[in-house]
């Protein structure tokens, strides 16, 4: 599973000018505050301290990664050691406001079910990833002729963890699959700019470089 | 055998700390104060011996207690009275330690059953005048905790900051987030287990048989007719030690190097490195252990299972409970393996507790934890950090 204390990722990844990431600025954006929330995938614990900085969020975390837990659990945060695709189902329903999927859906080995998971574990889900539909990754393999490398998909084929990618019509398509309600979404461009809201999917699709959707369960 | 055990003093000093122990702090408790237990009956009067460091605050509020395990004992920093060698927590607790004596007030008691101070079967039953022996109750891990509220209760200290404890210790930390969960802000269970494995239990017979075969051992009466099963408790350490430590670092530490020689004597010498350390490792516990004390507290351990008391569904044991949690395993722990911390993390996650879990990549097997584990000192130190934010700590100034 990818983690986000990746160097590789982070180099790459666009901060805004208070040094947060863009991208996690959009999902804590989109929680409210004081909520109760699982961060899967929550590699040295970033996205849980913006979220109780700026939400007051009680935020737990689960990550991969041995680094990545001791150094979540040295800085307070409550965060255990697990894998996405194996240990979500050791949570109750209804657990949380929120579980969050942060650039971590391409890198699990089910996403679909790691995605009903999160619906059944919390009351909404927010899940962001990297667009594998941007322009820049169809060009590639167009005319260069092998797997695309971007700014957030910095891996070779041979040693990515990546191992689902999807485009954004892709995701929205698996949601309308399983009966989730989009309740919104965002798509950001390479410099980290959301979209025009009122753009057609296509648009998103072929100029988003990474998308963060919140989601529910269709009552 | 003969030789391990031929150089030991006749009256091991345990025999005197069982009753008036040096350097620790003692709390009586009379027969209007009983320690009710899960035998079913009470024990009474009983004293509990214990050690504090550092300061109470003016809130009360910075209490940290550490739990013992099986062979440890109330003295967690300084010199031990009996061994002369340093607390068997100084890694972790102390000045500056993770778990910092500048900020918190640290206690430690010895449990009861144990053999340095707190009542058990070492010491002497007020009704008789003579050593409990056999006579004394069976206890459990339940029971420890509740003698434990009652010292705490004595010293004037509602709510705990923090309970830390390893392997037994962390049983007791994990009974005490069960039984006084109003009681305990944060836990930090390490190395530890909800249920005793049918394997654990079965290592503590092997060691119970050793001590109960020792002709020495008089069916527990050896305190009354002047004797000491030394040969059979050395022999249930060096089983248990084995069992603390893992095959890397015995294989590290020894291999299959000779002790003192070039060649095989071709006899059953302690020809390996391997045999003379278990022999002293079993010659120096005896010095400093009662052997009855060993039969009860790994009876203690063996009936420990926190699920059992929730009809087998152990998230119901944390339900609502407010505790923040610390889960620490070690990979190379085969005595208390990640799979069973992860148990706890699972219950801990259904019962919707604030829970950490981290394993530590260390090769030395269960004993890891009293070991120097820079990771290990960094996870303790930041969570204490972290929950000692959530609970306001300011003033570390001495009442």
């Amino acid at each position: 599973m990818l983690s986000r204390s990746d160097p590789k990722l982070s180099a790459n990844i666009v901060r805004t000018a208070g040094g947060a990431r863009v991208d996690l600025v959009m999902v804590a954006d989109m929680v409210v505050r004081g909520a109760k929330v699982l961060d899967v995938g929550c590699g040295d614990g970033e996205l849980l301290r913006l979220l109780s900085e700026r939400r007051d969020v009680d935020g737990r975390g689960i990550e991969l990664s041995r680094e990545g837990v001791n150094e979540c659990v040295a800085k307070g945060l409550a965060v255990v050691q697990g894998d996405a695709d194996t240990d979500l189902g050791d949570y109750p329903d209804d657990a949380f406001d929120y579980v969050i999927l942060s650039q971590t859906l391409q890198a699990t080995r089910q996403p679909r079910v790691v995605l009903e998971h999160m619906l059944r574990i919390g009351r909404h889900a927010i899940v962001s990833f990297p667009n594998f539909g941007h322009w820049s990754v169809r060009l590639q393999l167009m005319f260069a002729g092998h797997m695309p490398r971007t700014e957030i998909l910095p891996y070779s084929w041979y040693d990515t963890p990546n191992i689902h990618h999807c485009t954004i019509k892709d995701f929205v398509q698996l949601c309308t699959a399983i009966g989730v309600k989009m309740e919104k979404s965002v798509a950001l461009n390479a410099w980290g700019s959301p979209l025009r809201l009122n753009a057609p999917w296509w648009f998103w699709n072929l100029f988003g470089q990474q998308a963060v959707f919140l989601l529910s369960r269709k009552s | 055998m003969d030789e391990v055990t031929s150089s030991l003093p006749e009256a091991p000093d345990s025999v005197r700390e069982a009753d008036a122990p040096r350097d620790s702090a003692l709390a009586h408790f009379g027969n209007d104060q009983p320690l009710k237990l899960d035998a079913g009956v009470s024990l009474s009067p009983f004293q509990i011996a214990y050690r504090t460091y550092g300061a109470l605050n003016a809130e009360r509020s910075n209490a940290v207690l550490i739990c013992h395990a099986l062979t440890g004992d109330q003295h967690v920093v300084g010199t031990h009275p009996v061994t002369k060698k340093s607390g068997w927590w100084e890694t972790l607790v102390g000045p500056g330690k993770p778990v910092d004596t500048d900020r918190y007030f640290v206690i430690c008691s010895n449990v009861v059953g144990g053999c340095m101070g707190t009542s058990g079967p070492a010491s002497i039953n007020p009704a008789t005048g003579k050593p409990w022996g056999l006579e004394f109750p069976v206890i459990t891990i339940r029971d420890m905790v509740r003698a434990q509220a009652m010292l705490l209760d004595h010293l004037g200290i509602d709510t705990l900051f923090a309970v830390v404890g390893g392997s037994m210790g962390g049983m007791q930390v994990l009974q005490w987030a069960e039984s006084y969960p109003e009681r305990v802000f944060a836990a930090l269970p390490i190395a530890c287990a909800t249920r005793h494995s049918a394997q654990n239990i079965a290592f503590h017979e092997v060691g119970r048989q050793a001590i109960m075969a020792d002709p020495e051992w008089r069916g527990g009466r050896y305190h009354l007719e002047g004797t000491n099963p030394r040969r059979g408790l050395a022999v249930a350490r060096m089983g248990a030690h084995i069992t603390y430590l893992s095959d890397a670092a015995l294989h590290r530490k020894f291999g299959r190097k000779f002790q003192d020689r070039e060649n095989p004597t071709f006899s059953f010498d302690a020809d390996f490195q391997v045999e003379s350390y278990l022999r002293h490792q079993g010659i120096s516990f005896v010095e400093r252990f009662d052997a009855n004390s060993y039969l009860y507290l790994t009876r203690a351990m063996d009936y420990f299972d926190l699920a059992a008391d929730h009809n087998g569904v152990l998230a119901n044991a944390f339900r609502g409970a407010p505790t923040r949690f610390c889960v620490i395993s070690f990979t190379s722990d085969w005595l208390f393996p990640t799979s069973e911390s992860r148990a706890i993390v699972h219950a801990l996650n259904a019962s919707s507790a604030r829970v950490s879990f981290a394993e530590i990549v260390s090769d030395k097997g269960h004993d890891a934890f009293l070991l120097d584990e820079p990771e290990m000192f960094g996870i303790v130190r930041g969570f204490l950090d972290g929950a000692s934010k959530a609970r306001g700590l300011k003033s570390t100034k001495a009442v």
